[in-house]
């Protein structure tokens, strides 16, 4: 005799975690001081557990909780979030409450992850993409309980996350729809939000913590430290490539390089006349170093992934170029940023610690795992795209020019150039025969070795020694040997055929800077429109507020 | 708004030669014992340190506003602007032929972290030599401007150094003190003196501060046209060296010492002095605080 | 690359065509964390002499290949060259060598 089919499971566990949060909080408000007993009772062994694990916010308060649980009551879960930055993040898998793990970046914990793994105290499912990730939150990933945080609520559950969104949005779309259970720490309780951008139906509990929420500045370069050099490479950057091409839309990875681009908007492609025909619109979160260029009037748009400490004013001042909301403040959304970076932007522009010969670009280094962010979605070329643009064309055109049969097959391409000094601090080579990352791979027992660009992908290489045009390679050879062209004296470098080089920048596979007009005794730092923190503030009218480490006066 | 090329050239971005040629009558400078001459630490290379031709120090003569002037200004990016014992001889060097030669000034163009530690004591005997040829030059009636305006501020013995001369002019990013703030850091703790704070650093010895409450004569902007302009001003600002005016500094350094109790920083301290805004004083400009120091004058 | 305690000196000359006959000596640059020092002088002959002081030990190799085509775009004739370097890159150094020789008269 069978037994009957039920069909909702999930809404009946829902039930039972509700009726068992109804013993420590009688309406969707829980005093900070009954949080432990609240998520005892909505979280059960074996859950998937979103934690807010963001790249710039982070909801502390829930993590510190959680950490504090008994282990022996609530273990087996397995942690699904983006990043993971704070120690809590890593403390649930030491004190045995966790054992699985599916997330993105790990940045400041990369080491401490390492560690972890090897003495085999976490099983990592996969390293994602932010949009990846996001995407597997609707699929087969889909978290049972949500912690996330915003900046308020009101008495009714519905939140304001404001400038600082981010990936609320997907998180709570995917557990909300899937009688997921939504737990939300808040930094006020209001009468009147600004706006709801979280609605209380999809929010299940709120607490106020007892501090703001963990915050971070990741996107504030100070332009004093932008060396000559990254001057020079900007140069290059911006003839060789963004006039070359028209780059209209695009994504800088962040770096005092591509900082270096965006302050010699104002000044040197001025000069020469790229205003209106270059950067006008972007995929990028509020730099502080794009502000002389909005000023200048470059700038038509920016959408963001989230926002930037010390912006918040500029932002207000200035909505035709950010995305806000009729309360006046920011709206950023981590899921749509990339998907615009990956679909409605011509070009990719970001550093990296090492290139391989195929240019396969890693940042992965021996003892540490430090995921991938967001870059590989803005660093592929976007094969699902339809749209054209003549950035777009021209580039797919110098890629298969020439090409017959289905590799010949006529389409666009997305310009994803990697900028690297040739040598990083204490003279360590970017350019190597082997990525550390195959190492990495096989210590801690990764399928793949984590490639945060792929060679394939790769259209431009640039370095203080000009330009390398992928593009325009037909062969494994003449890869390798643009790639030499442009390693300068690194061993890879001086390996060069000489011969097949200058047979390449005959061809202008590989351009020199006096090949492109730029003369590299131009290139000082008095060409960047600022040259300071106070310079940014000063062109910002006083909106820009940097915060207290940033600043010398 | 629209946003242009700064037209002002950054003191603090200016190597220290570079001071020296935007800051004097253009080709006016004559370097004695210049790069070619090789007058270096006999001490660096032993511990495995390249030496500067300079010592990182240069001197000479030039004109300012045609008015003549011995000069010296410290490269703050060689060894952080520190004393080493041939740095410290070149600069008593310059003091002594001021007493020979009568120039208008001496202008000390000071960036430096004090001693150089690596030449422990021949640092320390320098230093002292500077100032006692400083004050020898003083009393002798010719007047001894100090500019602070570098990235690595003037610390250490360069800062009691500089606050023995007639004159101070200070930029806002300009830093002056005795111990640095990660020595500070380190030896009472980060809840004493958290040294990454930089607004903390910044009120606490920054350029604002010093003028406020008096240690320096001139506050202006990261400009070097700016500081040539307050240089010129500060030519003929001869301050006496007698026994009465250090027992006046005196009576004014036990005044502030009292207005300051129980103040836990700097904005407290600026209050109990009677500076109006004093809270807004760290996201003020130098104009701005430069009005505040006269309205509390007056 | 860890350091060892001591300055390496390196000595390269190469022929040059280009006469720079007399001049005042040119100093450029800063001897600070990745950054060095390039002193131009006349001296008597043909050849450029090049001699490199530096806190970081062990790249001789990269120093000449630098230094060559360096000389290969700037074949100075009767000038010696002291440098005093302190860990500066590849392309710091070449940017030195270019702003030092457009110095010369």
């Amino acid at each position: 005799m069978n037994a009957p089919l039920v069909w909702d499971t999930q809404r009946r566990s829902r039930a039972a975690r509700l009726e068992r949060a109804r013993a420590c909080s009688s309406g969707k408000q829980v005093d900070a001081a009954a949080i432990g007993a609240l998520l005892r009772a909505v979280i059960e062994p074996g859950d998937r557990v979103c934690l807010e694990g963001n790249n710039q916010k982070q909801a502390d308060f829930l993590a510190r909780a959680l950490t504090a649980l008994d282990p022996t009551a609530v273990n087996g879960l397995h942690m699904v979030q983006s990043v993971l930055a704070l120690p809590e993040h890593l403390d649930v898998f030491e004190n045995g409450m966790a054992s699985k793990l599916d997330f993105s970046f790990s940045g400041p914990q990369g080491a401490r992850l390492a560690r972890l793994v090897s003495t085999g105290r976490i099983d990592i499912g996969a390293i994602h993409t932010y949009l990846e990730l996001f995407a597997r939150y609707f699929v087969d990933l889909t978290p049972n309980v949500a912690l996330i945080c915003a900046q308020a609520a009101d008495r009714e559950g519905n939140l304001y996350t404001g400038a600082n969104t981010e990936d609320t949005p997907a998180i709570v779309e995917a557990t909300a729809f899937k009688s997921g259970i939504v737990v939300a720490q808040v930094n006020e309780v209001l009468d009147r939000l600004p706006r709801v951008d979280v609605p209380a139906s999809w929010v299940d509990f709120v607490v106020q913590s007892p501090r703001p929420h963990f915050i971070e500045p990741l996107f504030t370069r100070d332009p004093a430290q932008i060396s000559e050099i990254q001057v020079l490479m900007a140069m290059m950057a911006i003839k060789g490539i963004y006039a070359e091409y028209g780059v209209q839309r695009l994504n800088h990875g962040i770096g005092f390089d591509t900082a270096a681009i965006e302050l010699l908007l104002p000044t040197y492609a001025e000069s020469l006349g790229l205003k209106g025909r270059i950067c006008s619109h972007w995929a990028l979160n509020p730099h502080p170093a794009l502000i002389p260029a909005i000023e200048a009037g470059w700038v038509k748009s920016v959408h963001s992934f989230g926002s930037e400490m010390g912006m918040e004013d500029y932002i207000r001042a200035r909505p035709d170029v950010f995305f806000t909301g009729p309360d006046g403040s920011m709206r950023s959304n981590r899921a749509f940023c990339q998907a615009a970076g990956h679909y409605a932007c011509d070009l990719f522009i970001g550093s990296t610690l090492q290139i391989d010969l195929a240019a396969n670009s890693s940042t992965a280094t021996l003892g540490r795992i430090a995921g991938f962010g967001g870059a590989p979605n803005m660093g592929a070329d976007a094969r699902g795209r339809r749209h054209a643009s003549e950035t777009w064309l021209k580039a797919g055109r110098q890629a298969r020019e020439g090409l017959a049969g289905a590799r010949g097959t006529p389409r666009g391409q997305k310009l994803v150039v990697q900028m690297v000094e040739t040598f990083r601090e204490h003279m360590e080579p970017a350019f190597v025969e082997t990525l550390d990352a195959w190492q990495l791979a096989e210590q801690a027992k990764m399928p793949l070795p984590p490639i945060m660009i792929y060679g394939d992908d790769v259209t431009h290489i640039l370095t203080e020694e000009g330009i390398a045009n992928l593009l325009l390679c037909r062969s494994d050879d003449e890869r390798e040997q643009a790639v030499r062209g442009v390693a300068g004296y690194t061993a890879v470098g001086l390996a060069r055929d000489r011969r097949a080089v200058e047979n390449l920048r005959d061809r202008g596979v590989i351009q020199r800077a006096e090949d492109l007009g730029v003369d590299p005794r131009l290139a000082t730092r008095n060409l960047l429109a600022a040259r300071s923190m106070r310079d940014l503030v000063d062109a910002s009218g006083g909106l820009y507020a940097p915060p207290g480490r940033f600043r010398n006066w | 708004m629209s946003s242009t090329l700064p037209d002002r050239v950054s003191y603090a971005e200016c190597s220290a030669r570079e001071r020296i040629a935007r800051l004097f009558d253009a080709g006016s400078f004559r370097e004695w014992l210049p790069p070619a001459m090789r007058v270096m630490s006999p001490h660096l290379a032993q511990l495995g340190v390249p030496a500067a031709f300079d010592d990182g120090v240069a001197i000479g003569e030039a004109r300012l506003a045609e008015r003549r002037v011995f000069v010296g200004a410290q490269e703050g990016e060689f060894m952080g602007g520190g004393v080493g014992e041939v740095h410290g001889a070149k600069l008593v060097g310059l003091f002594k032929r001021a007493l020979r030669d009568r120039p208008d000034a001496v202008l000390l163009l000071a960036e430096s972290g004090g001693v150089r530690l690596h030449e422990a004591n021949a640092g320390l005997i320098a230093v002292s030599e500077v100032m006692r040829a400083l004050l020898d030059t003083r009393a002798a009636g010719i007047p001894v401007i100090v500019l602070i305006g570098g990235a690595n501020g003037c610390f250490g013995g360069m800062g009691i150094v500089a606050r023995c001369a007639d004159h101070l002019v200070i930029s806002d990013i300009g830093r002056l003190a005795m111990s640095g703030p990660e020595v500070i850091e380190a030896s009472h703790g980060v809840e004493e003196f958290d040294s990454r704070d930089r607004a903390l650093v910044w009120r606490t010895t920054g350029g604002k501060h010093r003028f406020l409450v008096g240690d320096c004569d001139q506050l202006v902007e990261d400009d070097v046209q700016v500081f040539r302009a307050a240089a010129v001003r500060a030519l003929d600002a001869l301050r006496p060296l007698t026994l009465q005016s250090l027992q006046d500094e005196h009576a004014v350094l036990t005044q502030r010492l009292h207005a300051g109790e129980g103040a836990e920083d700097a904005v407290d301290l600026w209050q109990s002095l009677g500076i109006a805004h004093a809270g807004a004083v760290p996201d003020m400009n130098a104009e701005q605080v430069r009005t505040l120091r006269q309205e509390s004058l007056a | 690359m860890s350091m060892a305690a001591g300055l390496e000196t390196l000595q390269y000359s190469f022929t040059g065509s280009q006469a720079a006959g007399m001049f005042a000596p040119v100093l450029v640059g800063v001897v600070g964390s990745g950054n060095l020092e390039v002193l131009l002088e006349p001296s008597p002959g043909t050849a450029c002499r090049f001699e490199v002081q530096t806190s970081a030990r062990g790249f001789g190799s990269i120093w000449e290949a630098v230094l060559r085509d360096f000389h290969s775009r700037h074949p100075l004739a009767g000038v010696a060259v002291a440098i005093h370097d302190m860990g500066a890159t590849p392309a710091v150094v070449s940017l030195r060598l270019a702003q030092a020789a457009a110095a010369l008269p």
